[in-house]
Parts: structure tokens; C-alpha cells; sequence
């Protein structure tokens, strides 16, 4: 099971095992991880689960979809190159190690 | 002992709980349900979990860890039957026998689906969809299902009927008023869903009158009135909810139209107990006129914040741009804002392409948005809600400006 690293805000880091095919954001909120609030639970409808991918993972992760890239403009947190809704980012084995920082507003 | 019962375990109870510890709040928490399973998300069992794209655990909004680590208490699969208050404390009695003492209360019960009484209601394959056992039932069904009856066309009437289209049933949605979702959104937005979804093959019926659903003991098909009828082997009824007020009213609570009435700190009449979700009426989020029933997971989480704020002391008004969202097949629908009561609603963009935005106004000031599949539009007004900003409705059906640059301070 492939892990990842959350860096919150304030600096804390969280390593989880996720199951493969969850998303960055579940395997996060499951778990009570500061910073991701997630409202609507992954329909990519609220741009509240915002995170910068690490510079490492960009390629492999990807870039945002359509509707995930309208959402980001509206995030709360400035965009960056590397942001992605991480509800849309979906675990793979590939993404072993990935180290995401969490968006410092996500509301 | 200052030990807090949760009555409820869904979108609603389990934010409460998590609030209470976000806030510092280090004394017992009981969070008490009635399913077999711990809290988990209800909008996916209409869409993704229908279709296959998620499963049990998906749906879970906690790990089971996460309820010990924070010291929760959670208690499924065993609903709370009574409760009463004696002095200053109360008490909790299960369907098993189990007894819950506690000093502080908060009742977040959701609702269930309003039954259809009709002839023929209850045969096998007339199913209902709230809980997950009921989306495990309908699953089960799915695939043997042909052809599929949806009564009502509200949004999780529409959600599944979009889902067996998409499976390659025959699909029939019978709604009895004259337009589609008529609660929510404005006839511009109902008239989109009815061409769309007829475009995608659904056969949908307007002002449909039904005379009784028949079949020996499984269902076979839904008669109407003027004796047509339309073959079935599974009916999926989404007609609205009714809010759980069962132990509100034991507790001599004030209940409005079956709803259990709060203030703007979720209190109900009594000011022990607080209450959040689908099951009250909240006032106005936004300092709108009247009181509103609010079935979404915003108000769910955001009402069960503000009534664990309360339940510590902590007195913070309800202060919220309500939105809530819709999938039906690749339509993405996001409504920021309540338009009820609107006396203008201005289209933007041409609902022809299935990309467009109705905007609504009362007296001039922006007060909701329906968009479907237009996210940057959507954006745009809910954070313009929470600004207390407007729109002016003349200039927003110019497409060639993004919403967001016309965005104004409302007039004082
Ligand atoms: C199929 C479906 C699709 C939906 N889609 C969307 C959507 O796309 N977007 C959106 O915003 N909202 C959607 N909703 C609505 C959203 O899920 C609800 O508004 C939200 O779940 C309300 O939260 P709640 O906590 O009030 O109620 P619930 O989540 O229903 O939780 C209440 C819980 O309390 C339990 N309970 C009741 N009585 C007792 C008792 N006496 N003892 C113990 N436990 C008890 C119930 O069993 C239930 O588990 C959808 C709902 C359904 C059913
Ligand atoms: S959880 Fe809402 S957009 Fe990701």
C-alpha cells in the first residue's frame, strides 16, 4: 500500500498508507488530518481540499482536470502551479512516497 | 460530569462530535446511531456508489481509528427509543436496553423518505433510497433491472435515473407537478433537466397522475390514470423527506411542520439541547426572511459547528452561503446561495450547449445561483454571497466578462 506525507500548515508531518485507488484527500480526512476540510466529500465542488504537490511528484501526479482547474481559481489559497484538488488525485503504486503541503486557507 | 449524548450518527452528529474536540471541549462524547455502520457520506449512493465507482469504504467520512483517538464514543447499529431529562440530568434508552446518561444533548436525526401510499406500494422492487441498505438493496436489483421506473423528479429521483440510463435501461421519470425539481431551482433550470434528460433517452412525464403500481409480487409495471401502462421491474421513489422528530417530540420540543425548530445558535426550545441537519428549520443562513429547511451536507456540517460552539458556551449566529451540488450523467449542477423568493432570475450563457448559469435576484440584489457545468460562475456568486457583494443583473448575461470581474459591494 502505497504511503503519503502531508505537510499541514503549520508545519506537522503525517505519513499514512493509503488504499490503493483512494483519494489524496480520504486518506486524509479519515484520519483526522489538519488543514484538508473537504466539504463535499470529493465531488470537486467546494475547492476546499487544496494542496501543492512536491516538485518530486509533479510529472507523475499530473495536472488538474477541467472542472477541477475552474474550481482552483476559486480556492481560497493562492494557486500555484503545483496545486491540485487532492480529492482528484487518486492513489496508485507509482505515487509511493508522495508528499503533498496542505493550502494555508482552504475556506 | 459534563458528558455530551449525540443522538444521530450521520453528516451532522459526526461533525458535532469532531466541532466539540476542534473547540477543546476534553469531556465524554456519545455519538449514538441506529445503522450498522459509522458515519459515512449519502451523496455518493446516487451516483458514484451506484455505478460502481465507490465503495463501502469509500463512503466512510472516519476511519474507525479516528473515533478512538479523539475518544468519541461512537454506538451503532442500536437506536436511542426515549429519552427523557430529569433535573439536571438526562437519559438515553437503546433498543437493546443500553441506558446513556448525559448532562448535555444534541439531536441530529436526519430524515426519511416520504412514502408514497398508493396501491401496489408495497411490492418487492418499489424501493426507496436513504440509507446505505437501501442502496445495497437497489444495487442488488440493478443489474437484473431492464426497465426502471423513477417517481418523482427530484434530485435523487433524477441522480438514478440518470445512473440506469447511463447503464443502458429504460428509464421513465413520473413526477407529479409541472416541472422537474420544482422545490430548488427556478423553470429555466427545471426545463434544462427535462430536454437533457430526455436528450439522454429518458422518458420524462410531467403533471403524471398514477393510479397504483401492479404486479403479483414482484412489481411488473405503474398503471396511471388514464390506464397507460408502463412496464417496471424495479420503482425507485424519491418524493422528499420527512424529518425524524420522534424523540423531539418526547422531549416536548417545538416542532414546526414535523421539523424541530431552532435559533440561529441550532438551540431548540429547549436550551439544553441543541439540534442540527435535515431533521430542523433553521432561520435564514444568509439574514434572509423566514425559516428554512436545509437538506444538504453544507448544512449539516456547518449547523452542527455552530450547535457544538453552543453546547461549550460559545454563542456564534449561523452565518452561511447555503450550496449544495447535483451529478446526473456528465451534468455537474452547483447552486451557491437560496433562491427562493426571487422576483428576477437572469440566464447566462445558453442552456442549448449544457453550459450556462441562471442567476437570481429579489429587489435588485443577488441573492442564488444555479449552474450547470460552469464552476468558475459558481465560484463567483458563493463567494460573493459570503462578501455581502452582488452582481449587477444587467451586466451578468455577458459571457465575454467573467462573472467574477462584475463582482460589486452591495448597495448599504
Ligand atoms: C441518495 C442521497 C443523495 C444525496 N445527495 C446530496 C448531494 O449531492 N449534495 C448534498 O449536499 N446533499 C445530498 N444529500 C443530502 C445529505 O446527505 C443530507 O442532507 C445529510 O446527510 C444530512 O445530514 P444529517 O446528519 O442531518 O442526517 P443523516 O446523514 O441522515 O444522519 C442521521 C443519522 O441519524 C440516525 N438516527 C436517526 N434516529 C436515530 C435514533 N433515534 N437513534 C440513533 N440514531 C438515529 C440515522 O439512522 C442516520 O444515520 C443526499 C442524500 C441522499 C439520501
Ligand atoms: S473535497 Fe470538495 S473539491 Fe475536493
Amino acid at each position: 500500500m502505497p504511503d503519503i506525507t502531508y505537510i499541514s500548515p503549520d508545519g506537522t508531518s503525517t505519513t499514512l498508507e493509503a488504499r490503493l485507488g483512494d483519494s489524496v484527500m480520504e486518506v486524509a480526512v479519515k484520519h483526522g488530518v489538519e488543514g484538508i476540510v473537504a466539504e463535499c466529500g470529493g465531488a470537486c465542488s467546494c475547492a476546499t481540499c487544496h494542496v501543492y504537490v512536491d516538485e518530486a511528484f509533479t510529472d507523475r501526479v499530473g495536472g488538474a482536470g477541467d472542472l477541477e482547474d475552474d474550481m482552483l481559481d476559486g480556492a481560497a489559497a493562492e494557486r500555484l502551479p503545483n496545486s491540485r484538488l487532492s480529492c482528484q488525485i487518486k492513489m496508485r503504486d507509482e505515487l509511493d512516497g508522495l508528499l503533498v503541503r496542505i493550502a494555508p486557507e482552504q475556506l | 460530569m459534563d458528558d455530551i449524548l449525540i443522538i444521530g450518527a450521520g453528516q451532522a452528529g459526526m461533525q458535532l462530535a469532531v466541532s466539540l474536540r476542534d473547540l477543546g471541549f476534553t469531556g465524554p462524547i456519545t455519538l449514538s446511531g441506529s445503522e450498522a455502520s459509522g458515519p459515512y457520506q449519502r451523496p455518493p449512493l446516487s451516483k458514484a456508489y451506484l455505478s460502481g465507482e465507490a465503495d463501502v469504504e469509500t463512503l466512510e467520512l472516519r476511519a474507525p481509528s479516528f473515533y478512538d483517538d479523539k475518544h468519541i464514543t461512537l454506538r451503532c447499529d442500536d437506536a436511542v427509543v426515549a429519552v427523557e431529562f430529569t433535573g439536571e440530568r438526562g437519559v438515553a434508552t437503546t433498543a437493546s436496553g443500553a441506558r446513556i446518561e448525559f448532562a448535555q444533548l444534541a439531536l441530529t436525526p436526519g430524515s426519511e423518505p416520504r412514502r408514497l401510499q398508493i396501491e401496489g406500494g408495497d411490492l418487492d422492487g418499489v424501493l426507496y433510497l436513504r440509507d446505505l441498505s437501501d442502496a445495497d438493496e437497489l444495487k442488488g436489483r440493478w443489474d437484473a433491472a431492464a426497465n426502471v421506473v423513477v417517481i418523482g423528479g427530484g434530485f435523487i429521483g433524477l441522480e438514478v435515473a440518470a445512473a440506469a440510463r447511463k447503464a443502458g435501461k429504460a428509464v421513465t421519470v413520473l413526477e407529479a407537478a409541472d416541472r422537474l425539481i420544482a422545490r430548488a431551482v427556478s423553470p429555466i433550470t427545471s426545463e434544462f433537466y427535462r430536454q437533457a434528460h430526455r436528450r439522454r433517452g429518458t422518458d420524462v412525464r410531467l403533471d403524471a397522475r398514477i393510479a397504483r403500481l401492479v404486479g403479483e409480487t414482484a412489481v411488473a409495471g405503474v398503471e396511471l390514470e388514464d390506464g397507460e401502462l408502463i412496464p417496471a421491474d424495479l420503482v425507485l421513489i424519491g418524493i422528499g423527506v420527512v424529518p425524524r422528530s420522534g424523540l423531539a417530540e418526547q422531549l416536548g420540543l417545538e416542532l414546526s411542520g414535523g421539523a424541530i425548530v431552532v435559533d440561529e445558535f441550532a438551540r431548540t426550545s429547549d436550551p439544553r439541547i441543541v439540534a442540527a441537519g435535515d431533521a430542523v428549520l433553521l432561520p435564514h443562513p444568509l439574514g434572509g426572511e423566514g425559516r428554512v429547511r436545509l437538506e444538504s451536507v453544507q448544512n449539516a456540517v456547518d449547523q452542527a459547528k455552530v450547535a457544538a460552539a453552543t453546547l461549550i458556551g460559545k454563542l456564534e449566529p449561523y452565518r452561511a452561503v447555503p450550496w449544495f451540488w447535483s451529478d446526473q450523467a456528465d451534468l455537474k449542477l452547483q447552486i451557491a446561495g437560496l433562491s427562493s423568493g426571487f422576483d428576477e432570475a437572469v440566464l447566462r450563457g445558453n442552456p442549448d450547449d449544457e453550459h450556462f448559469s441562471v442567476l437570481y435576484y429579489r429587489d435588485g440584489q443577488l441573492i442564488a445561483i444555479d449552474s450547470v457545468n460552469d464552476a468558475p460562475d459558481y465560484m463567483a456568486v458563493r463567494r460573493a454571497l459570503g462578501q455581502n457583494a452582488t452582481i449587477p443583473a444587467d451586466q451578468a448575461p455577458d459571457t465575454s466578462r467573467p462573472l467574477k470581474s462584475l463582482v460589486v459591494p452591495s448597495p448599504a
